[in-house]
């Protein structure tokens, strides 16, 4: 069957099952637009760039699937950046189509031309130019393969003007796959493994650090079993939330740089962690020095380049965590941890402020509030979208998830801008569930543009803004370790509500605490999308804080009195 | 100083990956061969970074992450047999050119051009064996020098092939 390179791509992207292409047309990808014109494949026309690398990614990390971008080349593809570094650094399965000059004019600064592969070399999983229209199908295979295989992420390829526009034979069987034929290394290392479960069985205060790697392993039954057989408490990054039920005991609640006081001194109290499908990031272990100095350390991990980079472990696993935790489970001894588990159980104690929603209405609003009523609200079972910054912080503490994939977040590159074009991406993923966006007054205005691609697509998502008139986070370091000198951080915003209502969506603003449940509800009965302003305590802080380079247990704690410093006036 | 051998794919842009990876890891390459092999689509590349044991095991392990590499191994605490060829030009006249000439016989080296005011030696050899030919000609007058990096290879039945056989099929998906 003879094609076009551009129908070839169409016909390749449908037969791998993608339904949804999230992009913005130019002349150096017009090809490959008319081609989808006459596709069963469902195109969202974005308001920039960026917002399509990171729907595509909100719909990836929905799903687990790959997610689309397309672009055209030049200021099409340098837009693509922060999103596509935003998925290598969350290991999310993206795949960005650009449209490049046709392949004569490679390297004579053409209109519009730019060395898109060689920009996002770092950035990529792995990345391709494609000059030959017959190249285009098996490559376009490959990108899928690459993406969301072995430990996951982005792949760009870039399609030459004049590949789109030549014919070729289109043979489905001729262009399978073909990846260099790579070294298999054998995962499984006997002494390692050996190590492991004898650390396993001699510990008296383990603990479970797990990552986002469960969740992308599918291997969450296969962990809750090792959880509950080990009988060994549970922390969470900000990634893994969701790869172990909130309302589950043995549950302690994210650690790290804002995670709670007892999860990062459990930690620091150890004598074993067993990291699974996590990397030790530097908001994670806080000072290396001082990190959990007692505590020997088991390491199970699909990339073999993790290994010792931040953390000397004293057993390391390479492979899937789901086979992984499935092999170590017939050697694991259920053990009596009792002692321990009542240690930490003390150790929450009064810092356990998770009741902060019973607190009497002081007439202020606080961010805190209106998550753990969201939380209530959608009786956790919403996708929770989040932007960067303290009410991320605040969703991760007061919104429980139980179900893996119902937080997505940017986590490793710390995008802001991500929630909005991100919870779009989700809701074409699931378009039968319940998707908020969580965000702060900043980083909604550095992608609001999307309010469009929201009513131009007809979608139903709800937009919660935790709008304190401060980027939040940067004025709380500030406040910490500026002497509270706020540069360049209060910030003047437009009226969320009335921009809502300019694009066509209901905007409501919300600035008292009785108000908030009822906006939430009135929300959430809608059948259309719902923008909600809620005007919180401006200069409120997240706590705990551990500050940046400092060991873990030195967290600026809550203050002593939350009903004086959270929920009444100073 | 570690030393890291690579099986890559013989084909644009992967040198550029390799490259670019010691730089993301800031480490700095010492010298980087690459040539082919026997087979035309595999080229083999020796990369001597300086760096400690653990960022030659990031560098190992990262490199091995590229599609394009089909196997990167440290191999610098093996039994490694290393060259490294030098084309020199030495200032030389009627005079001390005998003089020269013995010198250059004592490191091994050869003679392969002979001008009336210069000679150019070639010498391979280890690293340290070029400097140090390279310390007792400098009196004479170094005009220019070339030299290739090093090339490594482990002893006897320490055996580093490429890998034989796609095996793009057999990698996971995690997509449920």
């Amino acid at each position: 069957m003879k094609l076009t390179g551009a129908e070839i791509l169409c016909e390749t992207l449908t037969r791998l099952g993608v339904r949804h292409i999230f992009g913005y047309p130019g002349g150096a990808i017009l090809p490959v637009y008319d081609a989808l014109g006459k596709s069963k494949l469902h195109h969202i026309l974005v308001r920039h760039e960026q917002g399509a690398t990171h729907m595509a990614d909100g719909y990836a990390r929905a799903t687990g699937g790959v997610g689309v971008a397309l672009a055209t080349s030049g200021p099409g593809a340098t837009n693509m950046v922060t999103g596509i570094a935003t998925a290598m650094l969350d290991s999310s399965p993206v795949v960005c189509i650009t449209g490049q000059v046709s392949s004569k004019l490679l390297g004579s600064d053409a209109f519009q031309e730019v060395d898109i592969t060689g920009i996002t070399m770092p950035i990529t999983k792995y990345n391709v130019v494609v000059s030959r229209a017959e190249d285009i199908a098996r490559t376009v295979r490959e990108a899928f393969l690459i993406a969301n295989s072995g430990r996951p992420g982005p792949v760009l390829v870039d399609i030459t003007k004049d590949a789109q526009q030549a014919t070729a034979d289109f043979d489905w069987d001729a262009c399978a796959p073909k990846l260099p034929p790579k070294r298999v290394r054998k995962n499984h290392d006997q002494v390692e493994f050996d190590r492991a479960v004898e650390l396993l069985n001699s510990a008296k205060r383990p603990v479970i650090l797990s990552g986002r790697g469960i969740i992308l392993s599918g291997a969450m039954p296969v962990f809750e079993k090792f959880v509950h057989t080990s009988n060994i408490p549970v922390a969470m990054t900000l990634l893994g939330i969701g790869c172990f039920p909130a309302q589950d005991p043995m549950n302690l609640g994210m650690m790290g740089m804002h995670g709670e006081a007892w999860v990062n001194t459990a930690i620091q109290e150890a004598d074993l962690l067993i990291a699974v499908g996590m990397r030790f990031d530097d908001r994670v272990t806080g000072d290396l020095r001082t990190y959990a100095r007692n505590a020997r350390k088991i390491h199970i991990e699909v990339d073999r380049s993790e290994i010792n980079k931040n953390v000397k472990v004293d057993a390391a696993i390479v492979g899937d965590a789901g086979e992984t935790l499935a092999s170590l489970l017939p050697h694991i001894h259920t053990r009596d941890h009792n002692a321990w588990l009542s240690h930490i159980k003390e150790l929450k104690g009064d810092s356990a402020v998770r009741d902060i929603q019973s607190l009497p209405d002081s007439g202020h609003l606080f961010a805190a509030h209106v998550i753990n009523d969201l939380w209530k609200a959608t009786k956790g079972n919403a996708i929770v979208v989040t932007d960067v910054g303290q009410h991320q912080m605040w969703e991760a503490q007061y919104y429980h998830h139980n179900e893996p994939r119902t937080l997505i977040t940017s986590g490793g590159l710390g995008t802001m801008g991500f929630a909005l074009p991100a919870a779009i991406g989700a809701k074409f993923a699931k378009p039968d569930a319940e998707v908020w966006v969580v965000v702060g007054d900043g980083g909604f205005q550095m992608t609001s543009c999307e309010l469009a691609t929201i009513v131009q697509e007809k979608i139903n998502i709800n937009i919660a803004i935790i709008n304190n008139g401060y980027l939040g986070m940067v004025r709380q370091w500030q406040e910490f370790f500026y002497d509270k000198r706020y540069v360049a951080t209060p910030l003047v915003a437009p009226d969320f509500a009335a921009l809502a209502n300019a694009h066509g969506i209901r905007g409501e603003q919300v600035t008292t605490r009785k108000e908030v449940v009822p906006a939430i509800e009135s929300a959430r009965q809608s059948d259309q999308a719902v923008l909600l302003d809620f005007r919180v305590e401006q200069e409120d802080s997240v706590y705990p804080m551990v500050p940046a380079g400092a060991s873990l247990h030195e967290m600026i704690r809550r203050p002593n009195n939350p009903l004086v410093e959270t929920a009444t006036e100073p | 100083m570690q030393t890291i051998v690579a099986y890559v794919e013989n084909k644009p842009g992967v040198l550029n990956r390799v490259a670019s990876l010691a730089r993301r890891l800031a480490i700095n390459i010492d010298s980087l061969t690459v040539g082919p092999t026997e087979n035309e689509e595999i080229a083999r590349m020796t990369i001597c970074a300086h760096t400690d044991e653990r960022g030659a095991l990031r560098l190992e392990a990262s490199l091995e992450k590229l599609v394009d590499v089909l196997l990167a191994e440290n191999i610098s605490d093996r039994s490694v047999l290393e060259r490294d060829l030098a084309l020199i030009k030495v200032a030389a006249d009627q005079q001390n050119r005998p003089h020269l000439m013995e010198l250059i016989k004592v490191f091994r080296g050869r003679v392969v051009d002979v001008a009336p005011e210069s000679l150019i030696v070639e010498v391979s050899g280890t690293v340290d064996k070029i400097d140090g030919l390279l310390e007792v000609l400098r009196p004479y007058g170094v005009l220019e020098m070339t030299r290739t990096g090093r090339i490594a290879m482990t002893r006897g039945n320490d055996i580093l092939r490429p890998p034989a056989e796609a095996t793009g099929a057999a990698v996971k998906s995690p997509a449920a």
